[in-house]
């Protein structure tokens, strides 16, 4: 295969939009163009369509009615929303947010930002695998508590919680629950009515749609309170003119992912679990990061000892693969993945860590071409380290 | 991201190594931080007549840790300790500005192997 090729396993950062749903945002960009708050004739197509939007989102997720999709800029907005808006709207209730270790920053940074403004945050503890610890949840779930965040699934290492567990948890204390479901959707069915979500945050980019569109579920009598002022639109939520292609071009995407999850679904898990095989096979001291079966379609997480991420990532783009670290040296800040960290690997095992998320085009041939190129990196990379075991170098 | 200089020299490291009989060995950063490094040095009439490294780290660790046995073969120990992190960012046409101090500590494990060297034989550091 020529260096020029092109593999990119980095799906859970950014995913091509589907070309069908491209289709279906074309016309709203030149023809349909009109503001869905104008009562006349062009005004009234753009409603149209961003009901017909909300209602195939809404079904995706089981929705008890269209009215409770709340369209947002995309899935950093709809966390803001839903932690700020709840703990704002409830304070009056109680002033006490739970979330796990391992949520992603957008929950993180919202809950710490709400420390500030007089709310007291508790991050829960998680097990080696990324579930939720239930007791310290039942635990530190006073009479105080008006919500508990929790990710459907992690984008980084892929665990499934139990959300119905959790929401039982939640409810029987008459807290609110949200579930952060950006990586989750799409991938696994969702119901909100049977799992007992209160609010569910939703993205388009990771079902095949637009970048910068998402959507928050609110279920009917949720206490909210709006983030951006102004027209009042999105049921007085989320004000600001709807970018209507955006939100069409989701809904296709929602469309097509309600039809086409068993497939996809089947297709990612074969080649997840083939190239986990030829990962953990490619060289010895090497490991899994989170469960081997609860986990998402498309993740596939591992680390090998004695060597680091990005000098793995950079290995590996000389081959032509596109992918991800759980290592300081990918990020902005030093510090390893605050996922890696919390699951129980020490700072130098989370450095070691390697992300590959799949898409529907991956294909077998790509599985095969990074499970070929792997041993000979591991190989190099542990021949400089000092810290690789004197019987592991030829 | 990165130069062609650090590329080349994260693709091609020169120098890589141990080197048994070193007279001098200095290791810094931690496996923590994410970067470690250990420069080993061959010392004869006060010059470095063999220089080799081992690194665990990002890209920029391994090219820095190159670059410095490059820069250093061949000089005098005092030539040696005036080599600065500037001077092995620079000679990498840059590094960027996150990595100028978590992976930029070639240097100074030069510095630390061959204070390693004075140290062994019971003599002062010469600046």
């Amino acid at each position: 295969m020529s260096a020029t090729k092109r593999i990119y396993m980095d799906h859970s950062s950014g995913k091509p939009v589907d070309e069908r749903v491209v289709e279906a945002m074309l016309p709203y960009m030149q023809k349909s163009y009109g503001n869905p708050s104008s009562l006349h004739g062009m005004g009234q197509e753009a409603r149209k369509a961003l009901d017909e939007a909300r209602a195939k989102i809404a079904e995706l997720i089981n929705a008890e009615k269209k009215e409770t999709i709340v369209f947002t800029s995309g899935a950093t907005e709809s966390n803001n929303l839903a932690i700020k808006g709840v703990a704002y709207r409830n304070k009056d209730k109680g002033t006490r947010i739970l979330a796990s270790r391992i949520e992603h920053m957008s929950v993180i940074n919202s809950c710490k930002y709400l420390t500030t403004k007089g709310f007291e945050t508790l991050f829960l503890p998680v097990d080696s695998y990324g579930f939720l610890d239930l007791e310290a949840l039942e635990e530190k779930l006073a009479e105080n508590t008006v919500l508990v965040s929790v990710a459907y699934a992690n984008g980084e290492i892929g665990t499934i919680q139990s959300i119905g567990e959790i929401s039982k948890i939640v409810h029987s204390r008459k807290a609110y629950l949200h579930v952060d479901a950006t990586a989750a959707c799409g991938q696994i069915p969702i119901d909100v009515k049977i799992e007992g979500i209160d609010l569910l945050t939703i993205s388009s980019n990771d079902m095949y749609g637009p970048k910068g569109t998402g959507a928050l579920y609110v279920k009917d009598g949720t206490r909210l309170e709006p983030l951006l002022h102004g027209g009042g639109q999105e049921k007085g939520l989320r004000s600001g003119t709807e970018n209507i292609p955006a939100i069409v071009g989701f809904g296709k995407a929602a469309e097509l992912t309600k039809k086409e999850m068993p497939t996809r679904a089947e297709h990612l898990t074969r080649l997840r679990d083939k190239l986990i095989k030829g990962l953990l096979e490619a060289a010895p001291y090497s490991f899994l990061n989170g469960h081997p079966t609860r986990r998402l379609p498309d993740n596939v997480s591992v680390r090998y000892s004695f060597i680091e991420g990005e000098s793995m990532l950079l290995s590996l783009e000389m081959e032509g693969v596109f992918a991800s670290s759980g290592s300081a040296c990918t990020a902005k800040t030093l510090e390893p993945s605050h996922v890696l960290l919390a699951i129980g690997l020490k700072h130098e095992e989370a450095h070691g860590s390697l992300m590959f998320t799949l898409g529907k085009q991956s294909t077998e041939e790509e599985v095969n071409h990074v499970v070929a190129v792997m041993p000979s990196i591991v190989k190099r990379l542990r021949a400089m380290s000092p810290l690789t075991p004197k019987e592991l170098v030829d | 991201m990165y130069t062609e200089k650090v590329m080349d020299h994260f693709k091609n490291p020169r120098n890589m190594g141990e080197i048994p009989d070193a007279d001098g060995v200095g290791t810094v950063g931690n496996p923590v931080c994410g970067d470690l490094m250990t420069i080993y040095i061959k010392v004869k009439d006060n010059r470095l007549i063999d220089i080799k490294f081992k690194t665990f780290g990002c890209g920029s660790a391994i090219a820095t840790s190159s670059m410095i046995t490059e820069l250093a073969k061949g000089k005098t120990l005092e030539e040696a300790m005036k080599i600065t992190r500037g001077d092995v960012a620079d000679s990498l046409g840059g590094l960027p500005p996150v990595k100028m101090h978590c992976s930029n500590l070639a240097a100074d494990a030069l510095h630390a192997a061959i204070e390693d060297y004075y140290k062994r034989r019971g003599e002062e550091v010469k600046k």
